[in-house]
């Protein structure tokens, strides 16, 4: 539907918001790109010269590094396996019939539209600080020592704070696509004689792999780049270092541009690789 | 006999489902309920549920240790100016990729998208320099562009899969019948889409209001809106619990009840419409 | 006025052409239907004509100047659309409107050509009401009232009627025919269908994958098809066609008998067949009637129809003898010879 007047008019439409998304994304990526193969100390003497791939060697070979890696692999992995497979349950269970079934939603989606720093220092302090905590009531009450959950359990703490924050986006997605499940498809198996447990094996959760692969994949991105909750909570300390916030600190702590730089490029290669995944799935979608 | 089976299911999914959405909004109502409590009361052990003698002392002395108006106010401008800025933006991109698409329209699309995906912390310090070298660190302005410059791809994203619901005959109707371009969008397009708009306002100002990583990394005293306000009870202040649940609630309210009332538009704007 | 020309028009979309160079004239006040299975490129013309579409190459002729280049809203036409495509946000006056706001004209003025289009449509009752409160039929009129107030100098129908159930329909058809008569403005009309083309044109255009397979009144099309194509796609039942020894003897490779022109007897004729499934309308009987011998193509099937009830059912044997001076012949490119 198209005449060669409201092609050009489209063209002129699109312009603002192209350049800008062009500028945003290259102006600084190519500042980035250059920092990195320089030594850029600005409150030591700023820029020094060109050093080559050093900052890249030197980011990858410290002790801080692999550490880091395997920090951010498991709250990634911990927060995508407990959202799924909670969410899958939350959502079927949400999709039965029930009373006030509009109330236990807005219950379970609440925590989403918490910011990451309240919600941070909520549970640090509110639950799990040692001597005021409720966790530390609770443990006392049954007789138990309380535990210094971000300190003698960080990594499961911030996975715990990072899971309760993005189960709703999790489960509102999965109970979205239950529900755009065809019953008619459900009634013929029950008609083929297929019981509740086949029936959610072979008819349910197929129809649900693309939602779950949407869910991993978003969430996979924002998960890669949080930063507030450990910000807030531990800054850094007890094992809790991720990628993004080695970076961080590089830059903004130790003032090592160049450094966290390289890092910067590390991590923007590694959300891209994800992405490249995401936007399959989006694409072949666009098409239908 | 299958009528009493099935009540008595519905008994049981209503009291798992209300037993396991109260326990997801327990740390929201603890923090609300906590807000109201004297500071001995809100560490008491046992803790004390409702039978406690409910006090405002907190919000008031909340108001009184910092300038919470000030960041209130910085919340909604930065909150309110980027996702504005964004619509007027994205409004004509958007209908040019739903009306006129061409061969890259899809490819433009992804394009924008995958802006979204570029880690923050990986262009923080050119970001940071770009600010000093114009001189707007640590301001408003600073912080709607950038905002309105992450959510751009999304509000595009999200008028364009409402767009293209909106049949297409119904512009070449408003063609014929003599409109220009800019009445096609301002008389038909844009009160069919009112819906559309509206959500994608909601979904991308509590983006924008949620934001803490350029929010805590670009401010200090001037524009720090309420994410930053929040983060300085980090501590010593975090250990009197009262006064911080004071302080979380009123940092939260606004955005919990504007994200009650659309909840529905989230799902499609938050998957680019890939789950329907 | 409203005479519409096109000159050598083509239309590609990318490399494909959906319409070869094409050359058709439309006189001022004709009611033309462009007809055709889905995909002929009907719509993609009429879309042409709207200036929805650019033309890939050629041009376009309104009432002697070439309107080529001129946007759908200075060629002083009106499109009802398949969908309706009211606005969904407006009333039905606002609906009516809507075009004459756009071109300025004075509020009174709006005004009396609203109320006039209302009466004349049936409308006045639902004049305040938004077009999800309408049942189709009220619709398609507001759409009509819609185009009616522009006062334009042809109107473009894009298969209007085909969202409407079978009986509403019959009614807009006839309302769409007296609206011609009493406007006596150009209408160009598409559809798929031929009975609304055999019922409502002065002029009937036959397309098939962009060409025009043949252009004339109704009934030139029904005696006298050009080729085999409009002879099968015009009438109803269709025109039975019969290749083989049999067309030989008449000097043709294909001959062609309209299902209304066929005598059938119990007893004797022409050629024998077996009763298939007979349907019976009450003032006509259609029989399918299989076995005849004849190279009818692969579904065997040769159609007749009788004015009146006759009795025959599945498996009778049954006698059909053709009218022979109604009998269409072809050659073998399939083009009519006489």
């Amino acid at each position: 539907m198209a005449t060669q007047h409201s092609r050009s008019a489209a063209r002129i439409m699109m312009a603002p918001a192209v350049v800008l998304l062009l500028g945003w994304m290259l102006i600084p990526l190519i500042m980035t790109l250059i920092f990195s193969f320089k030594k850029y100390l600005p409150m030591r003497g700023g820029d020094l010269g060109w050093v080559g791939f050093e900052n890249y060697v030197r980011f990858v070979s410290s002790s801080a590094f692999w550490p880091s890696v395997s920090a951010t692999l498991i709250i990634v992995g911990g927060v995508l396996a407990i959202t799924i497979v909670f969410g899958i349950l939350l959502a079927i269970l949400l999709n039965q019939p029930m009373w006030g079934q509009g109330v236990v939603r807005i219950l379970v989606i609440a925590p989403f539209f918490v910011m990451p720093t309240v919600s941070a220092l909520v549970w640090k302090n509110m639950f799990m600080d040692p001597t005021n905590g409720l966790f530390a009531h609770l443990w006392r009450f049954f007789g138990a020592e309380p535990v210094s959950w971000l300190s003698e359990a960080s990594l499961p703490s911030i996975v715990l704070i990072v899971s309760w924050q993005w189960l709703p986006f999790a489960t509102l997605i999965l109970l979205t696509a239950i529900q755009s499940l065809d019953s008619e498809q459900l009634e013929a198996a029950e008609m083929d004689g297929a019981p509740p447990l086949k029936r959610f094996a072979f008819i349910t959760l197929p129809h649900l792999s693309r939602a779950v692969t949407i869910v991993l994949l978003i969430q996979t991105i924002f998960l890669l780049a949080i930063f507030a909750e450990i910000f807030v909570t531990t800054g850094g300390a007890f094992g809790t270092r991720t990628l993004t916030y080695l970076i961080f600190q590089r830059v903004l702590e130790s003032q090592n541009i160049g450094l966290g730089s390289a890092g910067g490029v590390y991590a923007i290669i590694l959300a891209n690789i994800v992405a490249i995944f995401l936007m399959r799935i989006v694409g072949k979608n666009l098409d239908a | 006999m299958a009528r009493s089976v099935k009540t008595q299911r519905k008994i049981i999914n209503t009291a798992a489902a209300w037993g396991i959405g109260l326990l997801i909004f327990f740390p929201i109502l603890w923090t609300i309920l906590t807000s109201f409590k004297t500071e001995a009361t809100a560490i008491a052990d046992p803790p004390v549920f409702l039978a406690f003698n409910w006090t405002m002392e907190n919000y008031t002395a909340v108001l009184e240790r910092s300038n919470y108006a000030k960041f209130l106010w910085n919340s909604i401008i930065i909150a309110g100016g980027s996702t504005i800025l964004g619509i007027i933006i994205a409004v004509p991109a958007a209908w040019s990729m739903a009306f006129v698409p061409s061969r890259r329209t899809k490819d433009i699309l992804l394009w924008m998208l995958s802006t979204k995906m570029l880690p923050a912390v990986g262009v923080l310090y050119p970001i940071y320099l770009i600010c000093i070298k114009l001189g707007i660190l640590d301001s408003r302005i600073a912080l709607v562009i950038i905002l309105m410059l992450m959510n751009l791809p999304i509000i595009v994203w999200m008028l364009y899969t409402y767009f293209r619901e909106i049949p297409g005959e119904i512009l070449e109707a408003a063609r014929m019948d003599g409109a220009s371009l800019k009445e096609e969008i301002l008389y038909v397009l844009t009160p069919m889409a009112i819906p559309g708009i509206a959500s994608t306002l909601l979904l991308n100002f509590i983006l924008a209001w949620n934001e803490a990583f350029w929010t805590l990394n670009l401010t200090a005293a001037n524009a720090a809106p309420l994410t930053a306000f929040i983060a300085s009870y980090s501590s010593p202040e975090g250990l009197f619990f009262a006064k911080l649940s004071a302080a979380s609630t009123m940092a939260i309210a606004p955005i919990l009840i504007l994200g009650w009332f659309s909840q529905k538009q989230l799902v499609s704007g938050l998957t680019f419409g890939a789950v329907k | 006025m409203g005479q519409i020309k096109l000159n050598q028009v083509t239309k590609s979309f990318g490399d494909v052409q959906v319409i070869p160079p094409l050359d058709l004239t439309i006189e001022d006040g004709e009611f033309t239907v462009f007809v055709g299975p889905s995909g002929c490129g009907k719509s993609t013309l009429l879309r042409l004509i709207a200036g929805l579409e650019d033309i890939t190459s050629g041009h376009i002729d309104i009432d002697g100047s070439d309107a080529t280049n001129v946007p759908p809203a200075k060629r002083g036409l009106a499109m009802v659309f398949q969908s309706y495509a009211l606005y969904p946000h407006m009333s039905v006056r606002k609906n009516i409107a809507f075009p004459m706001k756009m071109a300025g004209v004075p509020e009174d003025e709006q005004k009396r050509r609203i109320d006039a289009a209302a009466k004349a449509l049936n409308l006045t009752d639902y004049i305040d009401r938004k077009p999800g409160q309408l049942s189709g039929g009220q619709r398609q009129r507001v759409a009509i009232g819609r185009a009616i107030v522009r006062e334009p100098s042809a109107f473009l129908f894009d298969e209007p009627l085909s969202n409407l159930d079978a009986a509403l329909r019959v009614g807009m058809r006839l309302e769409i025919s007296e609206l011609h008569k009493r406007l006596a403005t150009t209408m160009i009309y598409v559809t798929h269908d031929q009975v609304e083309a055999m019922t409502m044109a002065d002029k009937i255009v036959v397309l098939r994958a962009g060409f025009i397979e043949q252009v004339g009144s109704p009934l030139e099309l029904y005696h006298t098809p050009r080729n085999e194509f409009v002879a099968g796609f015009i009438g109803s039942p269709k025109m039975n066609l019969i290749k083989g020894t049999e067309a030989q003897k008449h000097g043709a490779a294909t001959i062609g008998i309209r299902p209304e022109h066929t005598d059938v007897s119990k007893t004797e004729g022409m050629w024998k067949g077996r009763v298939g499934v007979a349907e019976h309308l009450g003032s006509d009987t259609f029989i399918h009637v299989h076995d005849t011998g004849l190279e009818t193509g692969p579904d065997d099937l040769f159609t007749v129809r009788i004015t009146g009830d006759i009795q025959a059912k599945h498996g009778d044997d049954i006698y059909l003898t053709p009218q022979l001076d109604k009998l269409h012949k072809f050659d073998a490119q399939g083009l009519r010879v006489d």
